[in-house]
């Protein structure tokens, strides 16, 4: 083999041993009682495995505390966020790109500015205006949260995208009598695929993975995954159970990698056609 | 009126106007080109006739009936791009049948139509590929489809045949010249090249900066242009043009010019033409004749440089008043430098006012 080849796998050995070690041994340690943990080392692997703390981190002890009914608010607050910020975003992205509205740059310009102000600056304004809308501390709140926060993005995505599209094919499907919308569904939403599954790949994992605003405009019973994982995490009496928290986040953790692993190729097509086109 | 009529169309982007109070009536099942250098506003106005391109001021009217204010489903026209803008992620059937879908059409109406386009196109093995498996002529072949299978009033060609190559572009200007004969439809065709306008149009409207220059038979556009711009639009190698002025000579005119005078016999002087008048004379390169035995009207002349095309031979020479490109038989021998005395056929030469261009006879 030649020594460059060498080079090479050393690196991507290396680095892949890098980001998996972690999560090794959250794997090994989840799988260990916690007489084990409390004895052996981090690294050992486990000698008795047991899906007790898995069982624990999903139902909770004694009927509470665990990540099971959270689990189903993640996904009533990420689905409809996740449909209404793609799809109005593709709408909102083609009608900014491919017709002539007056003042589409300036509308754009204020959406880049939504884009570039982190949340932590309108938290509170936003706060005021969910709980004058009724919404604060409910799903339908955290969604309609999201949805304002996921459109900049999602709207500028599309936008590149259909700013690369021949401005001659929207005048062909005039020509043949499509309107806005039966353009946008009959020819460019099929020619969008691969960019959808960025936005919705993107979009799940920030919905799902987000902490902040999940934290601020959740009560009790619409809390998500993430803030239910720090509470499980954060606020236990005695002893640390490592091998709970361990399975807890990795359950936490788990729909993300499986939309990666489900839509990966597309994914990578659309950032290749993005890159091509934009 | 049958045809498309436009009256004082106006275009303004922004507070300058590309297109200036043009009036046009195009006859019914004429082939209408709008030839033009680009930039010179015959897509913007194809656009606009298109309804593409809202009006800024005039009227358009199709079959007699005022579109101005209708979008382009609702004008009876359909459209070919240079683009040729096929949907990219449909068949061609779908392609061809997406403008009867959008209007309700029953589907084995649309199957049975996209059906005889593609017979009538020759393009009916390709009904099942996408446009990215097609070549040129086939995606070209494919939106001619589109445009033929709602069977408008009108057909709209934008530059359809500018990203053919040279063979192909050849073979498709016959085949569109013949589908007009066959259809027997209004066509408006866009191009800025010359020979496709010459040879397709029944009419050529010759555009510059928004207004038309010349509007008339290929003929008439190639022999009496209208203007200096209309001359050194239309003909490939471009006109020669030689400034002077004009004065008696052999019992006829002649054209004074750089120390000698360039004899017109033929020439009928311009109404106004009093004797030394400045004129530009504009003549093609097929109207100099070569002289060897000198004999009247014949003036000196060297060969400079020879530019055999195949059937032709362009000679660039050598004058007193100026270079002049001459057409020749392919068999003549040029010698460089060797003196090559020539005539003007004077019954066929221009001439235009030096100041506004425009022809005087």
């Amino acid at each position: 083999m030649p020594y460059q080849r060498v080079v090479l796998y050393l690196l991507l050995v290396t680095a892949a041993l890098a980001v998996l070690a972690p999560i090794l041994i959250m794997a090994s340690t989840s799988l260990k009682p916690m007489a084990e943990i409390r004895d052996g080392n981090l690294f050992a692997l486990p000698q008795a495995p047991t899906l007790e703390a898995w069982s624990t981190a999903w139902h909770g002890r004694g009927g509470s505390g665990g990540l099971a009914d959270k689990f189903l608010n993640s996904f009533f607050i990420v689905i409809p966020a996740l449909v209404l910020s793609v799809g109005l975003g593709a709408i909102t992205g083609y009608a900014l790109s491919l017709w002539r509205l007056r003042h589409a740059n300036l509308l754009f310009a204020a959406l880049l500015i939504g884009l570039f102000i982190p949340p932590q600056v309108t938290l509170y304004p936003m706060i005021l205006l969910v709980r004058e809308l009724g919404l604060f501390g409910t799903v339908p709140g955290l969604v309609l949260v999201h949805v304002v926060w996921g459109l900049a993005f999602v709207t500028l995505l599309f936008r590149n995208f259909f700013q690369s599209v021949p401005a001659d094919l929207v005048k062909a499907a005039r020509i043949d009598g499509a309107g806005f919308l039966a353009t946008f569904w009959y020819v460019m939403l099929p020619l969008s695929l691969p960019v959808f599954a960025v936005a919705v790949i993107l979009q799940f994992t920030y919905t799902w993975n987000d902490f902040l605003l999940g934290l601020t405009f959740s009560s009790r019973d619409s809390q998500p995954v993430t803030v239910a994982l720090n509470n499980l995490v954060a606020s236990q009496f005695g002893e640390q159970e490592y091998n709970v928290n361990m399975a807890a986040t990795m359950l936490v953790a788990l729909p993300t990698v499986l939309v990666y692993l489900f839509s990966g190729r597309l994914f990578v097509r659309g950032i290749a056609a993005g890159a091509v086109k934009g | 009126m049958q045809g498309v009529s436009l009256e004082a169309v106006r275009k303004v982007y922004g507070g300058t106007a590309v297109i200036d109070d043009l009036d046009l009536e195009v006859e019914h099942g004429e082939f209408l080109v709008l030839l033009g250098p680009s930039g010179c506003g015959k897509s913007t106005l194809l656009n606009m006739i298109a309804g593409l391109e809202p009006l800024s001021g005039g009227r358009i009217r199709i079959g007699g009936r005022d579109v101005s204010d209708l979008d382009p489903d609702a004008r009876d026209i359909a459209m070919v791009f240079q683009s040729y803008a096929l949907y990219p992620t449909m068949t061609v059937r779908r392609n061809i049948g997406f403008g009867l879908k959008m209007r309700g059409t029953p589907r084995a109406e649309v199957e049975r139509k996209v059906a005889e386009v593609a017979d009538l196109l020759r393009i009916g093995h390709l009904l099942d590929r996408r446009p990215s498996e097609l070549s040129g002529g086939q995606q070209q072949r494919v939106a001619i489809g589109r445009a033929l299978v709602r069977q408008p009033r009108v057909f709209l060609f934008d530059e359809p045949l500018s990203n053919l190559d040279a063979k192909l572009r050849a073979d498709m200007r016959v085949e569109l010249k013949r589908l007009h004969e066959r259809l027997g439809r209004t066509m408006i065709y866009v191009t800025h090249d010359q020979i496709e306008a010459m040879t397709m149009a029944t009419r050529i409207v010759v555009m510059d900066r928004g207004r038309i220059q010349q509007c008339d038979r290929p003929e008439a556009v190639y022999d009496r242009p209208a203007n200096r711009f209309v001359a050194s639009f239309v003909g490939a190698p471009t006109m020669n043009f030689l400034d002077g002025r004009l004065v008696p000579a052999d019992g006829g005119v002649g054209l004074a010019c750089g120390g000698m005078v360039i004899p017109l016999p033929g020439l009928e002087p311009p109404a106004d033409g009093s004797q030394g008048r400045p004129v530009t004379l504009g003549f093609r390169p097929e109207h100099v004749r070569v002289a060897e035995d000198g004999g009247p009207g014949a003036f000196a002349a060297r060969a400079v440089m020879a530019e055999p095309t195949g059937p032709d031979l362009y000679v660039l020479l050598a004058t007193e008043a100026g270079e002049v490109t001459a057409r020749m038989a392919p068999d003549r021998r040029i010698r460089r430098d060797a003196p090559l005395p020539v005539r003007l056929d004077g019954g066929r030469v221009s001439l235009f006012d030096p100041a506004d261009g425009r022809r005087l006879a």
